[in-house]
């Protein structure tokens, strides 16, 4: 279950954001999670449920924002939506596809005290 | 010791990270306490941080580390029992007399695939996991660390069955199959003991350094090692669809080993249909068929690996070139 490393990661983020930044209590966190990223939500949510604990994200809130799939379809030379790695082209059936956008995993903003 | 990250050696180099909490003491002589009570004032902060930043760091440093002492690293993936550990010990009983190799070996507990590895004459360095289901960059940072100082330095690891790494509890099995870490017998001895540090000997200077991953076809997959190429290991008693069920680690895979060919006579699985499924998630994965068992198919794999060696050492060639040009043109 590697979400539970993803989200020690994105605790340690916080910490290390509440020294910089000075504040003591996480309140909302934006997960932005790829489409094609390699997490599961759900089970990342649950992790980071576990891991903040005792942390200055004990309180937070969680918010995952969910970033579409993007490609390049080599065929076709055009850009196309792709919702999983296993989707053929939209135009030309393919699989010739380059992937662009959508397995990031990024803390975006945190809302504090 | 640590050079990678300086994290438990008080020497380390700045920069680097601490482990845990360490109690440390504050040396304050004011107060603390506040006289009046704040508004607690709620704001926004944009961080747009990658939660693996982290580990991307660790595995540029352990990148720049392969540059200066090894040739190629690849990063081997598959599901346990796919044969893994296998194929590694007919490699380098291929390519052992020519060529230095290293192996980094990722399980859960024992030291059994690393003792597997030295009872072929290279060294290994053993990482448990304990509950961890995948390698990351600071881990094999450390075991790096290991193999390329204590190799160099002719360092025999303490304990008989070699040293473990990692936070499981250190428990070897079996008997030990060869004395802990030991430089292959192709490497020249150094002659004299090399400074500590990463200015020391060059064990795999142009070789190939292996990295085992933990079997699981899931969770290795988002963390880069700073290898070159990540290898995915698919045998054919597992079934074809295996890169349907798991895109992530074939998409992230630049090569795909169907292993255990031998076998196919007796099972079901359809080599074809198996490559179109691995393509349909990684359009440009390359495919060899082989038997580590048996043999089959060994050529193929060599050949891939001169290839990926040779390329990388051009890469770098190129590199200092152009360096030793631009110095050229300084010196005019």
């Amino acid at each position: 279950m590697h979400e539970m490393s993803l989200a020690q990661g994105v605790v340690r983020i916080l910490e290390e954001q509440a020294v910089a930044q000075r504040f003591t209590i996480v309140k909302t966190v934006w997960l932005e999670l790829g489409a094609l990223s390699h997490v599961e939500p759900e089970a990342l949510a649950f992790c980071f449920e576990v891991v903040a604990r005792d942390t200055v994200a004990s309180e937070a809130r969680l918010e995952i924002l969910r970033t579409p799939g993007q490609g390049w379809c080599m065929a076709c030379s055009q850009a196309i939506p792709v919702a999983t790695r296993l989707d053929p082209c939209p135009h030309c059936g393919g699989y010739q596809i380059q992937v662009t956008a959508g397995d990031e995993m990024r803390v975006k903003e945190l809302e504090v005290e | 010791m640590c050079t990678t990250c300086g994290c438990g050696n008080p020497d380390g180099p700045p920069g680097g990270h601490h482990h845990g909490d360490e109690g440390h003491d504050h040396a304050h002589d004011h107060d603390h306490g506040h006289a009046h009570d704040h508004e607690a004032e709620t704001r926004r902060i944009a961080v747009e941080q990658a939660i693996l930043a982290k580990n991307d760091a660790y595995a540029a440093a352990n990148r720049a580390l392969l540059a200066e002492r090894a040739g190629l690293a690849l990063n081997l993936v598959s599901s346990p029992g796919s044969g893994k550990t296998t194929l590694l010990v007919r490699t380098i009983a291929a390519l052992g007399d020519d060529l230095a190799i290293a192996v980094i070996e990722g399980d859960q507990q024992t030291s059994q695939d690393a003792d597997r590895i030295r009872a072929t004459g290279v060294p290994a360095v053993q990482i448990n996991t304990g509950k961890g289901c995948h390698l990351d960059a600071h881990m094999v940072g450390h075991a790096m660390e290991q193999l390329f100082v204590e190799a160099a330095t002719g360092t025999d690891l303490p304990g008989s069955s070699g040293r473990v790494l990692g936070r499981a509890p250190q428990r070897t099995t079996g008997t030990p199959a060869s004395p802990g870490l030991r430089a292959s017998p192709n490497l020249p001895a150094p002659t004299r003991p090399p400074p500590p540090g990463r200015s020391g000997a060059v064990p795999l200077e142009n070789g190939i350094l292996f990295i085992e991953n933990v079997g699981n076809l899931v969770c290795p997959a988002p963390f880069d090692l700073g290898e070159a190429h990540k290898v995915v290991i698919l045998s054919v008693t597992e079934g074809e669809d295996k890169p349907l069920k798991y895109p992530d680690m074939f998409a992230a895979a630049d090569l795909m080993v169907i292993n255990k060919v031998d076998l196919l006579p007796y099972v079901e699985f359809d080599v074809a249909r198996c490559v179109e499924y691995a393509r349909r998630c990684n359009h440009a994965i390359e495919v060899l068929q082989l038997s580590a068992t048996t043999g089959a198919g060994m050529d193929g794999w060599l050949a891939w690996l001169d290839r990926e060696r040779r390329a990388l050492l051009a890469e770098r060639k190129a590199a200092l070139q152009a360096k030793l040009s631009a110095l050229d043109a300084e010196l005019g």
